[in-house]
Formats: C-alpha cells, structure tokens, sequence
C-alpha cells in the first residue's frame, strides 16, 4: 500500500509552487513554457492520487485529457515562438514591449 | 463514516513504499528547481525530463501503470523534444544572465505571493477534509476481476471503457482540437508568401546590399 495521500498532496503543492515561482521570475518565453509543464504535472499528480484514495477512474480520465490539452499548447505555443523569433530575434519577454505606450 | 472506511482502506505503507516515494521525491523536486535555476535553456529542459521521470514512477506506484507510459511516451518523448528542437533550431542554447532583475522588487513580490498561495495549500490540506467527494462516481479503478481468460479487467480495461462511454464526447473534442492545433502551428510557422510590391521591394534591398558588400570588400582590398 502506498503513502497517504497528504504526501502526494504535498509534494505536488511544492511542485506546482515551483512551477510558479519560475513562471514569475524566469524572463525567457521557452523556460516560461516549462515551469507551465510543470505546474501541470503536479496537477496531474494530485488527480492521480485522489483516483486512488477515492478508487475512481475518473481521475485517471482527466490526466488523460490534461496530456492532450497540454501537448496541444506546447505546439501552438512554440509555433508563436517561432514566428516572433523570426520578427525580433528574441525568446525574452520582456523585449516584446511594441504595444507598451 | 468516510474516515472510517478511508482507514480502512489503506493499510501502513511499507519500507520499499516508503523509498519509492523518497527517491522520485527527491528525483522530481532537484529536477523542478533545475528548470527554474539553470541559466541555459537545454539545462532546463534536461531538468524537465528528470521531473516528469520522477512523476512517472509514481504514478506506477499509485497503480495508474498505464498512464505512467503514456507520461514517459508523451511528454519526455514528444514534447520536450519539441522544446530541444526548438531551442536548437532558434538557435538560443546560449547562457543567459539570470542574476539580473529587470523589474525591481518582482523576485521578492513572486517569492512572497507563492509562499502565501503554499501555505494556503498546505494548511488546507493540514485541518480540512479534503476528500469530500463520493467514491466511485465514474467507476472503480481495477473494475470486476473475471476468472475468463482473455476478459478485459483491470486500471487500462477500465480507462478504455470510460473514455469511450462517459469521455466520448470530450475524447471526440479533443480530436478536433489536436487538429486545430497542429493547423495553427503550421499557419504560424509557414514564411508568409510576399506579395508582389514586397517582392519587388525585397529584390532592390538584396541588391543594394550585394552593392554596399561590394563597396565594403573594395574598401578592404585598399586598406
């Protein structure tokens, strides 16, 4: 039998918190994109683990759909990107300021 | 009644329960901070790998095998190799200064909002009964074992069966999005055709700068 699930509820609060923390801090478009990976991931684990503690497959279902969701946003994502790596040969965000006023 | 049947449920974990859960702990929290520390973007995506590696293991270990494949396939197979392919092909796998604050005061401002939202997580999760919910309300997870050989039973047989009868319409949705998106990305990473002013114009910028190439080579030559 595995842990209770407070240490995968935990764990994954540290990971989503890390995930944020780097969303917030890091300026680069591309490391941006994976500290949102990695908040996903920990969501993904904490339906994992209330699957198992509630023995519903239902959370399994929406991890599922959460891989697809997020394989479509890196896709759309990476190709706006590109596209502005191509404008301004830049990935970092705060180069991107033509609307600023 | 719920706590009731939860401690009923789970059983006291074992040591090799106990190790698992260390290790991929420690194999997941090194990779996540990697991903926010390393200066270098390849760094960091290597970083990911070893995050999602560790959330893989345990999904194995919370008996969802099945996803864990699909996690190993999907994410450490495709998805962040589309972030190396990128990195490689913008050609931004240099070091960068992460050292330097642009905006002053944002570090300690997103330090002190993500510490808040974590103690909030944390206390929650420390006084409230989290699991609120019914169980089973879309089924269980091994589903009816059958003695039948070759009868669908267990975690896949059951994922399989929902997401084709109470998913079906989101698992069709999906579809259409994977569609859309693979459309968007090409519309987004096509050169947009030049229409013929732009080409006109883009013909006497080349040649302006083959002649100023020109003048500059001369120049060489006479120094």
């Amino acid at each position: 039998m595995s842990l209770s699930a407070g240490w995968y509820l935990g764990l994954a609060a540290l990971v989503f918190s890390i995930g944020a923390i780097g969303l917030l801090v890091r300026r680069n478009v591309l490391i941006m994109f994976m500290c949102i990976e990695l908040m996903l991931n920990a969501a993904n684990l904490t339906f994992v683990t209330f699957a198992r503690v509630l023995n519903d497959i239902g959370g399994q279902a929406i991890v599922f759909f959460v891989l697809v969701v997020a394989a479509a946003e890196v896709v759309v994502g990476l190709g706006i990107v590109v596209t502005n790596f191509r404008r301004r040969s830049t990935t970092v965000a705060d180069d991107l300021h033509s609307l600023k006023g | 009644m719920l706590h009731l049947t939860l401690a009923v449920a789970s059983t006291r974990p074992t040591w090799p329960d106990i190790l698992v859960f260390a290790a991929s702990a420690a194999v997941i929290l090194v990779g996540a901070v990697g991903v926010v520390t390393s200066s270098n973007p390849v760094h960091a995506a290597l970083s990911l790998v070893m995050t999602l590696f560790g959330v893989a293991v345990l999904f194995i270990e919370q008996e969802a095998d099945f996803l864990a494949a699909v996690q190993i396939i999907v994410y450490a197979g495709a998805i962040v190799v589309l972030f190396l392919f990128v990195i490689m092909f913008l050609g931004v796998d240099r070091r960068e200064d992460i050292n330097v604050e642009p905006l002053a005061g944002q570090r300690t401002l997103a330090f002190v909002m993500v510490g808040i939202t974590l103690a909030g997580v944390i206390a929650m999760l420390a006084t409230s009964h989290w699991v609120t919910g019914a169980h089973q309300v879309v089924g269980p997870i091994q589903g009816p074992v059958t003695k039948a050989t070759g009868a669908p039973s267990g975690e896949v047989a059951q994922l399989g069966k929902q997401l084709f009868t109470t998913y079906l319409f989101a698992f069709e949705a999906t579809a259409a999005l994977l569609v859309i998106a693979v459309v968007g990305a090409v519309v987004l990473a096509r050169r947009p055709a030049l229409s013929e002013r732009e080409e006109r114009e883009k013909a006497e910028r080349d040649e302006e700068a083959e002649q100023a190439g020109h003048d500059q080579s001369e120049r060489g030559v006479a120094l």
